[in-house]
């Protein structure tokens, strides 16, 4: 299998405080990874440093064989790494249709000038990206809300438009964090499902961040756990969670 | 596109056509009083800046207070080329171009200000445009340029310091402006040019560039996470906002004899009354700030009979249409009274 992201000994110090450290992984394509670790070790900065919100002070990412280390987050998006948030970042003021036709930006062009005059042009193009934005709604189960402004959605919907959003620019990666936080188990369960069908139906990679351990061992394949910043453990979900350092890390010493 | 936005938009020409016909209709059966003649391109005119500036404020999510100084830019370098080539040029041609002239020079301006005032957030770029908008004026007011036998002379000072031919023309003569621009500018051009701004807007913002500016309007990180380049679209809108009001800013010069870059018209009073129209119009809502211009606008013109309470009345209309617009019993109240809207829009739901 071909290797989709491979980030080599990360490293990103905020003043003193070293928040991620020599932090490595390799993930291959089609595969779901988890990144777990307790509260402020460091799994967002991860992200940030993946998506290019930060740029790492060492190491390197290579995503599908190209060097993305320094591109801004625009760049990376269009090198193939899509991300959602922690907390919920919809265009709330956009129906949910708009959101997702948002995230299709860069797949669909026609000129500013095109836009202004309607143009046959913008006509034909607008007509695909409609078309292509209900479609990906309709995989997604949310067909009927797509004239709702988004910020009207339940919780649990908000997440997965969410995740249409991040799926319609197309990536080759896909990383979500925390998609469960705030869930309860019924929706957790429904996010399941809709993780894996989209793991199934795009053949997508994923990286995802979560607390929820009952979600975490019953979908991802590979885990790496981070504590204070630096990895902690890494392989197999069964292996890494029976492994006494991560459960000391997790439940404390006793 | 959803079958409500392109209602939307015709109901949106829709009114600025019957207004038009209307007010054609009165003038031309005489009923209307020669007053009331002379505030129908006024009213176009700041229906437009308050178009330019909710594409602005509304749509990309940034507050300036500047753009009454893009409307002074747009009023300048047009009125400047149609005064100098008064005799030179028929009316049609010469308006058409000084209309390009105008509103190519706001864009440069909104274009050469955008790039350090987008860089900031919040009150800090308001406070800056506001700052620009004044710079603009306050230039403006002290430029003499004249034309003589040897070429163009130009200064910042007075006139003398010129040194220019007695027999040479005199364009731009300091504070007291330009005088003499010919009147190109009348009701039909303003309401034709009201409709065209409005028809940009409103295009732009049913398109994927409008899409992405109100992405970032509505959480820049995200917008970023899907691969929208934020500078780029930043600057388009601003510019074009800018644009618009430079549009303005060409009927407004063509429609007085003696152009001065006066606080009356360019200062931020002048931009605080803009932004006026927008907020109470709906903030975001294109055919809101068109409606209240022109009531705005109209209404302490028409109470001028009232002389010192028409001021008074004024400020009860605004502080009404504020509750009206946003209080929470207003919109109880609108919920329960105008039901029927409501049942449209969930019905299209």
């Amino acid at each position: 299998m071909a290797t989709i992201l491979d980030a080599q000994k990360l490293s990103i110090s905020f003043g003193g405080l070293r928040a991620v450290d020599d932090f490595s992984i390799k993930i291959e394509k089609g595969e779901l990874y988890g990144l777990i670790g307790p509260n402020g070790a460091g799994k967002t900065t991860v992200f940030n440093l993946l998506t290019g919100v930060y740029k790492p002070n060492e190491g390197r990412i290579i995503l599908d064989e190209k060097d993305i280390t320094r591109l801004d987050p625009v760049h990376k998006n269009k090198a193939g790494i899509a991300r959602t948030f922690q907390n919920i970042r919809l265009y709330s003021k956009l129906s949910v249709i708009d959101n997702v036709k948002v995230g299709l930006h860069n797949q669909f062009h026609y000129s500013m000038i095109d836009g202004i005059f309607h143009t046959p042009a913008y006509k034909k193009v607008e007509k695909e990206i409609t078309d292509r934005a209900r479609e990906l709604l309709s995989v997604f189960k949310m067909e009927q809300h797509a004239d709702v402004l988004a910020s009207n959605l339940p919780y649990g919907e908000q997440r997965k438009l969410e995740i249409a959003r991040a799926m319609a620019t197309e990536p080759k990666l896909l990383l979500l964090d925390e998609p469960a936080a705030g869930m309860n188990p019924n929706e957790t369960k429904e996010l399941m499902d809709t993780i894996s069908f989209i793991r199934e139906k795009f053949g997508m990679t994923i990286l995802l961040i979560e607390h929820d351990m009952k979600l975490v061992s019953g979908i991802c394949e590979k885990l790496t756990v981070l504590n204070f910043g630096r990895m902690l453990a890494e392989g197999e979900t069964k292996e890494v969670l029976s492994n006494p350092e991560v459960i000391k890390a997790y439940l404390g010493d006793d | 596109m959803t079958m409500k936005k392109i209602q939307d938009k015709y109901i949106t020409y829709g009114m600025v056509v019957i207004a038009y016909v209307l007010c054609e209709i009165l003038m031309r059966t005489g009923v209307m009083t020669s007053h009331i003649k002379g505030l129908l391109v006024p009213v176009c005119y700041y229906a437009i800046v308050a178009v330019g500036l909710n594409l602005c404020v509304g749509i990309l999510g940034e507050l300036s207070l500047g753009h009454a100084g893009f409307m002074c830019v747009g009023a300048y370098t047009s009125a400047l080329f149609s005064f100098s080539m008064k005799e030179v040029l028929p009316t049609v041609p010469r308006f058409i171009i000084a209309l390009f002239i105008g509103v190519a020079f706001s864009a440069l301006f909104g274009f050469l200000i955008g790039i350090p005032v987008l860089r900031l957030k919040g009150d800090y770029l308001a406070i800056v445009t506001l700052a620009f908008g004044e710079i603009i004026k306050n230039v403006f007011n002290s430029v003499y340029l004249g034309l003589d036998d040897k070429g163009l002379h130009f200064s910042l000072k007075d006139m003398a310091s010129m040194g220019m031919d007695p027999s040479g023309k005199i364009l731009v003569n300091g504070a007291q402006g330009i005088t003499g621009t010919p009147s190109d500018a009348n009701f039909t051009i303003a309401a034709f040019l009201l409709l065209a701004s409005l028809f940009i807007v409103q295009n732009l913002i049913d398109s994927r560039d409008g899409r992405a500016i109100m992405a970032i309007r509505d959480n820049r990180i995200a917008a970023e996470s899907n691969g929208i380049n934020i500078t780029k679209y930043k600057m388009s809108a601003f510019t074009i906002s800018a644009a618009i009001a430079g549009i303005a800013g060409v009927l407004f010069s063509h429609n007085i004899s003696t152009l001065t870059a006066t606080s009356q018209y360019f200062g931020y009073n002048a931009s605080i009354l803009i932004l006026v129209y927008v907020v109470l119009g709906g903030i975001g809502n294109i055919r809101g700030s068109v409606i209240a211009a022109m009531v705005l606008y109209l209404l302490p013109e028409l109470l001028r009979g009232l002389s010192d309470y028409r001021m008074l009345i004024y400020s009860i209309v605004l502080i009404v249409m504020m509750l009206f617009n946003w209080a929470p019993k207003a919109r109880e109240f609108r919920e329960k009274h105008f039901a029927f809207l409501k049942k449209r829009k969930e019905a299209r739901q």
